[in-house]
């Protein structure tokens, strides 16, 4: 997911002995905010772990939205119809548009969206793994409105109730984009699974590439999230990776049935006495690589990020310094 | 279909193709900028631009198809037409550059592209009027957006203001084939279905200079390349590739419904 954590188990373990170390009277009462439902607001007192939490979680989200942009990019101007190009233009505007309202989400816990994007730049903070994949045909723009926007959804529909007023809020807005996204993703995937055999065999690819990486995105399994039970416990989270993985799999099996696609899972099948999708082990190796860095686009990605931000520092640079001469000679006038 | 009133106008076919090349290549040249602008507002504004861009192009291909008459869309005629076939100014096909020379070809193209629409927008011919009245409203943001821009770049640093410079000089000569009147229009220009090119071009060599005295750029000296251009289907290297790119899909898999 755009918000999964992606620290390491000691970096996770140390940040909770400092949390638990801090507990004091204001904490409790927090606490009893939280447990009413209550949203907290940026002047609102809060635990510094949990301003931590947040602002990791939520620069992680905006630079997924941002990275994001670049393997729907890759295919903007290949689009094969004036109509499938606006839809996908659209779509990365939708993007870019979310990322600025999560960067400015987070100024509102006291850090610059410059900090920040120093920070995805400099390889310190993470984002998605789901975009350090590449967009190598035509279908993999619906692949990636179907099950990348379908997944992240799944996770973030339960954050529009999440603890944090601005956060909550981002969410309720972004959602309502992503579900069109998804719709849209959808039908491009029904309209190559329904053409011509070439076109049916991209769909088949598409689906092939991203349906592990997508279940990847709602991070490591229950038993190895450490620290899923603090942010439960401060409703940053409000269900766990696999309740989430599996509300995915079941809403998506149903759909690939209806385009006439193959999950790449033969140990996918209907369990009549859980009442869910059973599906096959997930490689934690490759999502821990990617993790790492060492997914086949991460270089390029954020080398794209770091040139677009460097060509471009000459005219931020003239931009303020024409904002600063029109202020200067409003105020002589 | 075809009746007696509106008998299909190759004139008016091929001036309304080239009207929907300019929409098309300018807005596909805009949306490269996604994912990679100066700034995220910028690359909100540009996927902005494009929008509008492409949306016009669809309309006016719209448009075209039906004068054509031979049972096409708007997609065939974007996406199974040659180089040497698209009538669009060899302006608006010219590669991005920096941000500098991107605004500038915005402005000088844009500033042009609304007069031609304000003339549209008054034609005889109600579907043209009704399609550029529509875009007027969108080009008066784009002209607005990359004069604002202009200033900014040009007004704010030393190396802002080489740059436009820079960008003017290499998009001057392509100025002057905006304002060449076309033979085989001129029955169009009678009927007072299109402007005039010729007509807007005081105005707009007006605003320009008014434009670039305010920003501090001197002008460019440079003369229009000695080349027959759109009408001949003589077209700078860049419009191969940019179409090469464009057409991919359409090209390798025709026939096909996306």
């Amino acid at each position: 997911m755009y918000t999964t954590d992606l620290r390491t188990k000691e970096q996770k373990q140390k940040d909770q002995r400092e949390a638990i170390a801090q507990v004091g009277e204001d904490d409790i009462a927090f606490q009893a905010r939280i447990d009413d439902d209550q949203f907290i607001e940026p002047k609102d007192y809060m635990p510094e772990a949990y301003r931590k939490t947040l602002i990791r979680q939520i620069a992680q989200h905006a630079h997924s939205e941002i990275v994001g942009m670049l393997p729907e990019g890759n295919w903007v101007t290949r689009a094969p119809s004036l109509r499938r190009k606006l839809i996908l233009i659209a779509k990365i505007q939708d993007e870019a548009g979310h990322g600025l309202y999560l960067y400015s989400a987070a100024e509102t816990l006291g850090v610059s969206r410059d900090d920040l994007v120093q920070q995805l730049h400099e390889g310190k903070a993470k984002y998605s793994t789901i975009f350090n994949y590449p967009s190598l045909n035509w279908a993999d723009i619906g692949a990636i409105g179907w099950l990348v926007d379908g997944a992240a959804i799944t996770n973030q529909i339960p954050l529009c109730r999440t603890s944090y007023g601005p956060y909550a809020r981002a969410m309720v807005r972004v959602c309502k984009e992503e579900s069109f996204h998804q719709r849209q993703g959808y039908e491009l995937m029904m309209a190559m699974a329904k053409g011509s055999e070439a076109q049916k065999q991209m769909a088949q690819d598409a689906l092939n590439r991203w349906w592990w990486p997508s279940l990847m995105m709602f991070g490591p399994p229950d038993e190895e999230s450490t620290h899923t039970a603090q942010s439960m416990a401060w409703k940053i989270k409000r269900f766990t990776n696999d309740e989430l993985r599996q509300r995915f799999i079941d809403a998506t099996i149903p759909q690939a049935e209806a385009l006439g696609l193959t999950v790449p899972d033969p140990d996918l099948k209907w369990n009549e006495e859980r009442g869910h999708y059973d599906y096959g082990d997930i490689d934690w190796d490759e999502f821990w690589s990617v993790v790492r860095g060492d997914g086949i686009c991460a270089r390029d990605r954020i080398q794209a990020r770091v040139k677009a931000y460097d060509d471009g520092a000459w005219v931020r640079e003239a931009a303020e310094a024409y904002a600063a001469k029109q202020q200067q000679s409003a105020e002589v006038a | 279909m075809a009746t007696k009133e509106n008998t299909p106008n190759a004139a008016l076919l091929d001036y309304v193709l080239g009207v929907a090349d300019d929409s098309l290549v300018l807005g596909q040249r805009v949306s490269e900028w996604l994912g990679h602008a100066p700034a995220m507002e910028l690359d909100i504004a540009c996927s902005n631009l494009a929008l509008d861009l492409i949306g016009q192009a669809q309309l006016y291909y719209e448009y075209a198809a039906e004068l054509d008459g031979q049972g096409k869309d708007a997609d065939d005629l974007a996406y199974h037409r040659d180089a040497h076939e698209f009538r669009n100014h060899l302006l608006v096909e010219q590669t991005n550059g920096d941000f500098g020379k991107t605004v500038m070809r915005h402005y000088l193209f844009t500033l042009f592209s609304k007069m031609r629409a304000e003339g549209l927008a008054k034609s005889s011919d109600e579907k043209v009027a009704a399609i550029a009245l529509k875009s007027v409203r969108e080009l008066e943001y784009h002209l607005r957006f990359s004069s604002d821009w202009l200033r900014r770049l040009a007004l704010g640093t030393d190396e802002g203001n080489r740059r436009v410079k820079e960008g003017l000089e290499d998009l001057w000569a392509f100025t002057f084939e905006m304002f060449k009147d076309v033979e085989a229009e001129e029955s169009l220009y009678e009927a007072g279905v299109v402007p005039r090119p010729s007509s807007l071009k005081d105005a707009w060599n007006e605003q320009v200079a008014a434009l670039l005295e305010e920003i501090a750029v001197a002008p460019s000296a440079r003369k229009a390349a000695p080349t027959k251009g759109r009408v001949a289907g003589h077209h700078t290297e860049h419009l191969g590739h940019l179409l090469a790119e464009l057409q991919f899909l359409q090209r390798a898999y025709p026939g096909l419904s996306w």
